[in-house]
């Protein structure tokens, strides 16, 4: 095999932008999602902002109803797809590799365009925004007819960007599934994987089964539109409730994709800074499994308001219901990991425990709105959205700056600022609740979500809401601070800065060469 | 370097120019869809197309020459089998969507909508309607025009479900002749799998043509219409993807580019195309059959 030598020279990066646009490199290309995924976190934070801005106080003070509906819409896809999703991609790059002992991703030439048609994408998102009858405002579910008789003509490039998404996501599993079945070193057993690692198989494989479900739904929206097909078209004998169907086949597993990753980085995480094994590591995997299968059976419990059948309201309640059960498990292990460890609280560990407490506190508020009957009075109401941003922001967010945090000085050779980082920590913990923890009374009292004015008895909680908010948005600047900062300098990195952490990542130079694991570790 | 171990190195290639003309082109097209049906011409969709062409050319010409220097070992191959094979696992979902569109409408939404369960109030709005399926008329026929007929599965559909099972044992007989080194038989063979493709998508076409001229069957004839055009038609799709991969590996079976222990370009498109067959038998079962 003398051929084969010459892919794997041991040199660094290329100069220039070149070296980001032509790259084959794993660790490039998560850099490349990771940066993608801030500055969408910003952009989508900014009209975050111009909503709680607006709803500072009753009335209508800065914006029309007509753009805050489009920016409620566009702050939800941008997060979704331009912040969460990319940055758990990115993680994996960067991580995967490393933890299984692979060279790189199985794939190096796709990896990179599934980065790079993402900024195309969403530049055609973002350009609706400033296109005749403005950009999409029927919200990030974009419910028929809404996003298809009412909709504006911008709908047509979201459909279209929709697809882009679509196809970088279902590239990167791709190459995420091939990666992990084929280039595991040689020792590096199933049930020897990492968490991190295993979770984002199983949230590869929801991804190859229903972004092309959401591709489908789409395309639908597209012929309705522009073809004069009847899919959600009653007149026609279709249904808008088809709709809702096809969308939240897509939509339920895609909220566990973008928490399965995060189950994986606290499963690091909460160890390292435990000193200890992880509790029932089999357990994980199995808890993951099973809330990866019972997503797929669970899709209606949002539509318990549009008029399904007994039977289905009943299925979708317990299907619902049953995934507290595993999920129980993996808060129940992560609790049996601290007990009796050795703890120190870095910022890693800070946002680490702050997302088991936080994330089942939106888990609750979950089983909550699973109950049929009780769903009748929150549908649709604030209730909701302080449901999916504690398990999103606190959630989500929360796991992917632990995981920044974590593996930091392994990406750049330098630690972070320590004391910043537990600043930045206290100052979003204390913004994420004051934002979303008065949400779920005014949702209880009936404040509907999505609409730019409201009645004058829920003025102080939204008032309360908007500093908080305000609050979490400008300490984020301090976080884009901390990252420059450890890029730029600092205290240099040992191999290994966490003493508890374990893991073939830990075994190599910080920062990491630009090529690890030309030759494949022996695992034990 | 650990060469004794079964993990030989990967080849990891440098760095390419080519996915960020495949992201340029991808790009394009779909900027120029949505401009052309927004009402501007086609010219920046078609630019687009010329794009991917050109780039996806280069790039399977790479990965070939790649291939024949060598350079990608059993690892790297065992890549591209897991990575065909949850494509196409995903190009299943795909069409389940469509499916589940079929199944909805069909068995749930139809009835419901003629004021079957405890759906009454939708008879205030279509007073007349009664749920059959094929859906003959709809809900709102000045909206939605229904078909005055509908294609048959004992005509054309089952001359293609013949053409189309057939192509898949053909194809067969041509990747054994490939395993046992005989360029002739396979060349010949698959040959016949293209030209049973190229056969199905004529007879396809005759049956649009005579469903939009004849029939009054179109896209626009309510629900019925709807499913029947969309899963035939993203099928037909993926026939003409699948007979224009036949046709690639065909020119490359006349270069000699296949060895007996290693073709994948075939065997991928011979996966394809055994995909597309089946979505074709659950089409000719649930769309024109039953």
């Amino acid at each position: 095999m003398t051929a084969a030598h010459t892919g794997s020279d041991h040199h660094g990066p290329a100069k220039g932008l070149t070296r980001w646009l032509y790259t084959t490199n794993h660790k490039d290309i998560g850099t490349l999602y990771l940066w993608f995924s801030l500055s969408m976190f910003f952009l989508g934070g900014i009209f975050a902002m111009v909503i709680r801005a607006e709803l500072f106080q009753p009335g209508l003070q800065l914006i029309q109803p007509e753009f805050f509906n489009q920016m409620t819409t566009m702050h939800g896809l941008i997060m979704v797809f331009g912040a969460v999703m990319p940055a758990f991609v990115g993680l994996a790059n960067w991580m995967v590799p490393m933890m299984i002992g692979a060279p790189d991703m199985a794939l190096p030439r796709m990896n990179n365009l599934s980065f790079w048609i993402l900024p195309f994408a969403f530049a055609m998102m973002i350009s609706t925004l400033f296109m005749d009858g403005g950009a999409p405002n029927f919200g990030w579910t974009f419910y028929a007819p809404l996003s298809t008789t009412y909709a504006p003509p911008s709908v047509t490039f979201f459909i279209f960007a929709v697809h882009i998404m679509g196809a970088s996501s279902i590239m990167g599993a791709i190459n995420i599934v091939a990666t992990i079945f084929n280039m595991r070193a040689p020792g590096m057993t199933w049930m020897k994987m990492p968490l991190f690692v295993w979770t984002w198989l199983i949230t590869a494989y929801l991804l190859i089964a229903v972004m092309p479900v959401l591709a489908g739904v789409v395309t639908m929206m597209l012929m309705d539109i522009h073809f004069g097909t009847a899919f959600f078209n009653a007149a026609g004998g279709g249904s808008p409730i088809l709709f809702q169907h096809v969308f939240w086949f897509f939509g339920h597993p895609e909220v566990y994709i973008m928490i399965l990753p995060a189950f994986g980085i606290v499963s690091a995480i909460i160890p390292a800074f435990s000193r200890k094994k992880l509790f029932g590591y089999a357990s994980m995997v199995y808890a993951t499994s099973s809330i990866a299968f019972l997503s797929f059976i669970v899709w209606a419990h949002h539509m318990f308001t549009v008029g399904i059948p007994l039977a289905g309201e009943l299925f979708f309640m317990y299907s619902t219901m049953l995934i507290a059960i595993p999920t129980g498990v993996k808060v129940f292990n992560w609790i049996a990991t601290m007990f009796r460890g050795s703890l120190t609280f870095e910022t890693p560990m800070l946002f680490a425990v702050a997302f088991v407490v936080l994330f089942s506190i939106g888990g609750f508020s979950g089983l909550m709105l699973a109950i049929a009957p009780a769903d009748f009075q929150y549908h649709d109401t604030y209730f909701v959205v302080a449901h999916f941003h504690y398990v999103l922001v606190p959630g989500a967010i929360f796991s992917i700056m632990a995981a920044v945090y974590y593996w930091l000085p392994k990406w750049t050779g330098f630690m972070y600022d320590e004391k910043l980082g537990k600043i930045h920590f206290w100052l979003s913990f204390v913004g994420v609740n004051v934002t979303f923890f008065p949400q779920h009374f005014i949702g209880l009292a009936g404040m509907p979500r999505r609409i730019p004015d409201y009645a004058l008895q829920f003025a102080d909680m939204n008032m309360i809401s908007s500093l908080g908010a305000f609050l979490f948005g400008a300490s984020q600047l301090m976080f884009l601070y901390v990252v420059i900062k450890a890029i730029r300098g600092g205290e240099k990195a040992p191999d290994k800065p966490w003493e508890g952490a374990e893991g073939l990542e830990w075994t190599i130079p910080s920062p990491a060469p630009y090529h690890t694991f030309t030759t494949p570790p022996k695992v034990d | 370097m650990a060469s004794e171990t079964q993990t030989e190195t990967y080849y990891v290639p440098e760095q390419s120019k080519l996915p960020i003309w495949m992201a340029i082109g991808m790009a394009t097209t779909v900027t120029g869809a949505a401009l052309w049906m927004n009402g501007s011409n086609a010219m920046m969709f078609l630019a687009g197309c010329l794009v991917l062409a050109a780039t996806l050319y280069q790039w399977f010409s790479i990965q070939i020459t790649e291939n024949h220097q060598g350079l990608a070992g059993p690892q790297l191959k065992r890549s591209y089998v897991w990575g065909m094979g949850w494509f196409i696992f995903s190009e299943v979902m795909f069409f389940a969507a469509f499916f589940g569109a079929l199944y909805y409408v069909r068995g749930l939404n139809i009835h419901w909508l003629a004021g079957e369960g405890a759906f009454e109030s939708t008879q205030m709005l279509y007073d007349n309607f009664t749920a059959s399926w094929p859906l003959m008329s709809n809900p709102d026929n000045s909206l939605f025009p229904g078909p005055e007929d509908v294609i048959h599965a004992t005509g054309l559909p089952l001359i293609n479900t013949i053409l189309l099972l057939a192509s898949s044992i053909t194809l067969t007989i041509s990747h054994h002749a490939l395993i046992a080194g005989k360029r002739k038989p396979m060349q010949i063979w698959l040959g016949v799998t293209i030209l049973l493709g190229l056969l199905f998508l004529y007879f396809q076409a005759i049956e649009y043509h005579e469903a939009y001229t004849e029939l009054g069957l179109t896209l626009n004839s309510g629900i019925y219409g709807t499913t029947f055009f969309m899963l035939t038609g993203f099928h037909g799709a993926h026939v003409t993807i699948g007979t224009f991969m036949l046709i690639v590996m065909f020119f490359r079976g006349q270069k000699g580019h296949f060895k007996s222990e290693d073709h994948f370009g075939f065997q991928a498109a011979a996966w394809y195309w055994h995909f597309v067959d089946v979505v074709w038998v659950c089409l000719f079962i649930l769309v024109y059959w039953i």
